[in-house]
């Protein structure tokens, strides 16, 4: 086949994927401020996203803050700057670990989740059946859980936040030697509203993402079992890939100008 | 369209692909009768009922219930003919997460706004029309047998008391004693109602049970309509063949060779 219809073939794939993310995205969202809203489902959805990803996403912020702390140590004590530690852990954990490594976590475990509950209910005609029954599927299923990504991953992320800087505080007092009341001390000194809040907004448009492809993922798989799995991975993987992406693009827009 | 047709279809054209499903069908259903339309697998019998439904768009054609132009209806203007149907799937599309009665129940609660207490004693007693018990209906859709399933969806599909009732395969994967109580249950619930139904099946036990008329499609067309008495004297081969289940005759299965 001629490499360039092969070009040609994939670019127009690529294309028809993004214009059909757009209108499932204005749809999705059109239903999130059209009443009626779902608060039963939308808190449900929330129990998922936010408390059942607490366990994982509080390791993860743990450890990250934990290793953080010795891999400054390390770092730093090559040019005596040793005092970096505390600060450099909390900018590190509430601008970019803290909302990236929370958001990837949480998309493998709630993204797949969503695309497989979906996708379920797709290759069983349950999404056929809410049609039938004079539901809209988007208000149902869609709105329900872009609610519940955009609420509840900053209020999950700032519960990270505080682990993982805890985590480099216990290796920062107990194993690198710092005075507990210093290292505090230089945590908060160096912090600054927009460090947290500019993590928040990252988090939440992390939410949104997560429930979009999960979403987007599961509406549209077929061919049952195995259309299933193919949407589930697909959720997982378009979910970390935006999420990665959009990091750049919201930490440009909060520090590009300082 | 004449006065007494609910439902009629004019040159209804719907192609997936290069593939062509409905080759310009043309059908009525009479108000208050039960029409079922017979044909073999992927001749278009599904994709023809949701085509109705307004969950695929055919390409062209007319689809008029009670006169109206379905092609033509809004989004809110569906839902609130939608509001008239009840449908029961082949594969039951039972909501998993929900409980019997919450299922049964679904159509009023969540279409039409009805107390859940209120719902809660119609779906109990819908249950009860289908011969399933009050018990029952705190179950989830995973702890009953195929049967049960069955009836459980034709309970939702009459909950609402539709004017209008479609029925996709209903006696698919039961044994022949389950599905006559499904048929005998389909016909007591269809005659108590007065609605109009249109049914799909290639059970020719179950179409000689429910049916008041009798069409038979085949390669997206409508070959033969008329009464179910008729349907062993239409003169048609194609029928004939279909109601005998012969191999031979002018329907040739299209089989791949090795």
């Amino acid at each position: 086949m001629n490499p360039l219809a092969v070009i040609g073939r994939i670019f127009l794939d690529f294309l028809v994927s993004v214009g059909r993310v757009s209108v499932f995205t204005f749809n999705g969202v059109r239903h999130v401020f059209a009443p009626p809203i779902y608060l039963r489902l939308t808190g449900r959805q929330m129990m998922v996203i936010g408390y059942y990803s607490l366990p994982v996403v509080g390791l993860t912020a743990l450890f990250t803050g934990m290793v953080l702390a010795l891999q400054i140590y390390l770092g730093s004590s090559r040019f005596n700057a040793e005092n970096a530690v505390a600060w450099i852990v909390v900018l590190g954990i509430t601008r970019e670990l803290g909302p990236v490594l929370g958001g990837l976590m949480v998309a493998g475990r709630v993204a797949s989740a969503m695309a497989a509950e979906i996708g379920t209910m797709r290759v069983t005609e349950q999404i056929d059946a809410l049609t039938t029954l004079s539901t809209n599927p988007f208000k149902y299923l869609v709105a329900p859980r872009m609610i519940a990504g955009v609420v509840t991953l900053p209020v999950l992320i700032l519960v990270a936040d505080i682990i993982g800087v805890m985590g480099g505080y216990l290796v920062g007092t107990h194993k690198l030697g710092f005075n507990a009341g210093t290292y505090l001390k230089n945590t908060f000194d160096f912090l600054e509203t927009l460090d947290v809040v500019s993590g928040l907004v990252k988090a939440s448009v992390f939410g949104f993402i997560i429930a979009l492809m999960g979403c987007y993922h599961g509406f549209h798989s077929k061919g049952g079992a195995q259309g299933v799995g193919r949407a589930t991975t697909d959720a997982v993987v378009s979910a970390s890939i935006m999420i990665l992406i959009a990091n750049y693009f919201v930490t440009e827009l909060f520090f590009s100008g300082q | 369209m004449s006065n007494d047709a609910k439902i009629a279809l004019r040159g209804v054209y719907k192609q997936f692909g290069k593939k062509v499903v409905l080759d310009g069908i043309d059908l009525e259903v009479p108000r208050g009768k039960s029409l079922v339309v017979i044909g073999g697998s992927g001749t278009g019998k599904s994709v023809m009922i949701k085509c109705v439904l307004g969950l695929i768009r055919p390409e062209r054609g007319e689809i008029l219930i009670d006169g109206q132009d379905a092609m033509k209806f809004s989004a809110s203007e569906r839902e609130e003919t939608l509001r008239k149907f009840g449908m029961l799937f082949q594969g039951s599309a039972l909501f998993d997460s929900l409980k019997v009665w919450e299922n049964v129940a679904f159509g009023l609660i969540q279409g039409r706004r009805m107390d859940r207490d209120q719902a809660k004693q119609i779906a109990l007693d819908k249950l009860g029309q289908v011969g399933l018990g009050p018990e029952v209906g705190e179950l989830s859709p995973s702890e009953l047998s195929g049967g049960m399933q069955k009836r459980v969806a034709l309970a939702r599909a009459i909950a609402a008391e539709p004017e209008i009732i479609f029925f996709d395969e209903p006696t698919t994967g039961l044994d022949p004693i389950m599905a006559d109580v499904i048929n005998n249950l389909i016909k007591s619930c269809v005659q108590k109602l007065g609605a109009t139904t249109l049914s799909i099946t290639h059970d020719m036990a179950s179409a000689r049970k429910i049916a008041d008329y009798i069409a038979m499609i085949y390669k997206g067309k409508i070959i033969w309509h008329g009464a179910a008495a008729e349907v062993d004297h239409s003169g048609n081969d194609y029928v004939d063949q279909f109601i005998h289940g012969r191999a031979d005759g002018p329907i040739k299965m299209e089989v791949l060779k090795p």
